[in-house]
């Protein structure tokens, strides 16, 4: 098997405060293949957007990687310096963000944001570049683009400034897109179209995504595996289908559950009681243990690896292939 | 839960409110510029009723008036035309009554914006009590505090904690236990759960459902959320524009939706069941509420839309159990 587009192996990025050292991500391994959607799920705080801002080196200080590797076609990049990672970032990992406003420069023009960045990566001339920008607006639906290009993104919508994000996250063509969270501040109607362009433009230029988001409705949509986070672990990893129709992990199973559906109503949702843990109070054994159903004293002291759990890997007990395991 | 239609009249009635808002610029720069004065019809004649003990939830998207209909369903903001009318009595009349204000409270979004961070919770819950004068000396009120705390799921030694002690969900847990103090019979929810996960929604939801039963509540439920708002509800009304598009029994319009924009959103929200498959949205996106199409203001979006939905504007019509406003559902083209 060949090497994945992008490894991240045993990844750990620790807060130093002045109360101690907080690790918001322990341990987190997973690869994405080139051309491939993988989902990140997880409610707040559980690392996710963590995990997209380490792979792109945009981790906010104090925060820093403390261990493990992320390798980018079998190069490490975790440990680059900021102008060895500038040439990576945005050429070769696109990043998408929540906030459409946030993301672009409010006193520069769409076009010239565009043709900068195209500039800057591809080499093109002045004209190249506006008119590759304009092909751009174009290909992410902004209707007028060729007059469109000279506006500012407080001129355009939410909607519209989400394309134009999109549209400055491939121009440089980079082999892999870090999604965070790209439809939560829009309206469903706005959120299908996005997804649906989204979708599109990463299948046709084979680009790989890294789709971070809390909506499990969006990863089922779109993604082809997905990873659920909890208190900064991977808590289960595996195809989409698998994940959604028949998770393994009790914590996957309980976030199944509370999701209400549009097309069938239950009296009840499934509740897990509580909530996460803060990071200053990660329970001993496995994170998840205080609100499990299925606890048992092996979680209260061990911390669970992922393992091979039916159709994908869950960091859990029950699977634990020795007897002995489930008899304690 | 069952419509009892015996049960006296609707605990709230709307008809025809409206709620308009100025949005000029001020006065000297709109005489320069030789600008008229501009009008946001946020809520732009809407009718509905609800019964004791039902749900009633509004759904849209962003700007299409449901929390300003959420805010005049509780006379925060006086209706521009139409009335509300509460147990029969008009709204208008219930800044006079007291009686009246305390039998409603609202549940806002933001559970971190709306608790007083200075207060302790045992405070923040008695507030409505004090206010009302429902009761006197501080240990009744205390135990009706802690009673109220167990109620949603906290500990009575949770009152002497700040709100910043708790987490998202218990701060709207707390939100509930002081919306429950007055003893109203109607609650406005607005949002309740969009600011929380959704493990964390859940436990909220149901909590919300189980204190409905047991004290026969009324709620007005606002949400862009389908999926929570089928959960939740008895009725459904659909907004667009400051107008409602389709209301009615909230499983008859789910099981088959009439208006486009029903059918729209519905198809809009990414499933769970749905792994894999395609799906084409709607092209368009909500026009400005300050400058709305002509006719039905869906129709730019429509895929029904004929010179006619272009001009007149439809009106609320009864089909298949619901009342839906679009001329192709009237006209049999849907």
């Amino acid at each position: 098997m060949s090497a994945p587009l992008l490894e991240v192996r045993n990844l750990r990025v620790e807060f130093p405060t002045r109360r101690g050292t907080l690790t918001a991500l322990d341990d987190v391994s997973f690869g994405i293949e080139a051309g491939e959607v993988l989902g990140v799920v997880g409610e707040s705080g559980a690392g996710k957007s963590l995990t997209g801002a380490a792979i792109i080196g945009l981790l906010e200080p104090p925060g820093r990687i403390a261990g493990g590797q992320i390798l980018l076609e079998g190069r490490r990049i975790d440990n680059l310096r900021q102008d060895q990672m500038r040439p990576i970032r945005g050429r070769q990992i696109g990043a998408i963000f929540q906030d459409p406003l946030t993301t672009l420069n409010p006193l520069y023009t769409v076009g010239r944001q565009l043709a900068e960045t195209m500039q800057v990566h591809l080499g093109l001339s002045d004209a190249d570049a506006r008119k590759a920008a304009i092909g751009w607006l174009e290909t992410v639906g902004i209707p007028a683009a060729a007059h469109r290009v000279d506006a500012y993104p407080h001129e355009f919508s939410g909607g519209m400034r989400q394309r134009v994000v999109i549209a400055l996250a491939l121009c440089a063509e980079p082999k892999l897109v870090i999604a965070d969270e790209p439809t939560t501040a829009l309206d469903v109607s706005i959120q299908a179209q996005i997804i649906a362009l989204l979708k599109r433009l990463t299948r046709e230029k084979g680009t790989a995504v890294m789709l971070v988001t809390h909506d499990m409705g969006v990863i089922a949509e779109t993604a082809d595996r997905v990873a659920v986070m909890y208190a900064g672990r991977i808590a289960e990893i595996g195809p989409v289908r698998d994940v959604v129709k028949d998770p393994s992990h009790p914590y996957t199973i309980g976030l199944m559950g509370s999701i209400p559906e549009v097309h069938s109503k239950v009296e009840r949702l499934t509740q897990i009681d509580g909530s996460m843990p803060r990071l200053n109070a990660i329970p001993t054994g496995c994170a998840f243990n205080p609100r499990c159903p299925r606890v048992f004293d092996r979680c209260r002291v061990e911390r669970p690896d992922l393992m091979e759990a039916r159709a994908t890997r869950a960091a859990c007990w029950l699977y634990a292939s020795e007897a002995s395991a489930r008899a304690a | 839960m069952p419509l009892d239609a015996a049960d006296g009249p609707p605990v709230l009635q709307a008809d025809g409110i409206c709620r308009y808002f100025d949005v000029s610029r001020p006065w000297l720069q709109r005489t320069i510029a030789r600008e008229p004065r501009r009008t946001l019809r946020a809520v732009d004649g809407i009718s509905f009723s609800i019964p004791r003990g039902t749900t009633l939830s509004l759904v849209g998207e962003s700007g299409c008036g449901k929390s300003t209909v959420a805010r005049v369903s509780v006379g925060l903001y006086p209706p521009s035309a139409g009335d509300v009318r509460f147990e029969g009595q008009p709204l208008s009349s219930a800044r006079a009554q007291p009686e009246l204000r305390r039998r409603m409270y609202m549940i806002f979004q933001d559970p971190y914006a709306s608790l007083n961070p200075r207060w302790r919770v045992r405070d923040i819950v008695a507030e409505p009590i004090r206010a009302f004068g429902l009761l006197k000396g501080d240990k009744e009120i205390a135990e009706r505090v802690g009673a109220l705390l167990r109620q949603v799921g906290l500990a009575p030694a949770d009152g002497e904690k700040f709100p910043h002690e708790f987490s998202g969900g218990q701060r709207q847990r707390i939100s509930i236990a002081r919306a429950l103090s007055s003893e109203p019979d109607f609650l406005v929810c607005d949002e309740p759960t969009s600011a929380l996960d959704v493990s964390v929604q859940a436990q909220i939801l149901n909590l919300m459902k189980d204190l409905q039963r047991r004290l026969s509540l009324t709620f007005l439920f606002i949400s862009h959320n389908l999926a929570v708002v089928r959960h939740m509800s008895d009725q459904l009304g659909v907004m667009y524009l400051g107008r409602i598009v389709e209301i009615g029994p909230a499983e008859t319009i789910f099981r088959r939706p009439l208006h486009p924009y029903t059918r729209m959103l519905l198809e809009a929200i990414p499933d769970l069941a749905m792994t894999g498959k395609g799906r084409t949205p709607v092209a368009g996106e909500v026009p400005s509420p300050i400058d709305p199409p002509s006719g039905c203001p869906f129709h730019p979006r429509c895929p029904l839309a004929n010179d006619r939905c272009r001009v007149e504007r439809p009106d609320p019509l009864a089909a298949d159990g619901a009342l839906v406003a679009c001329h192709a559902v009237q006209e049999g083209r849907g």
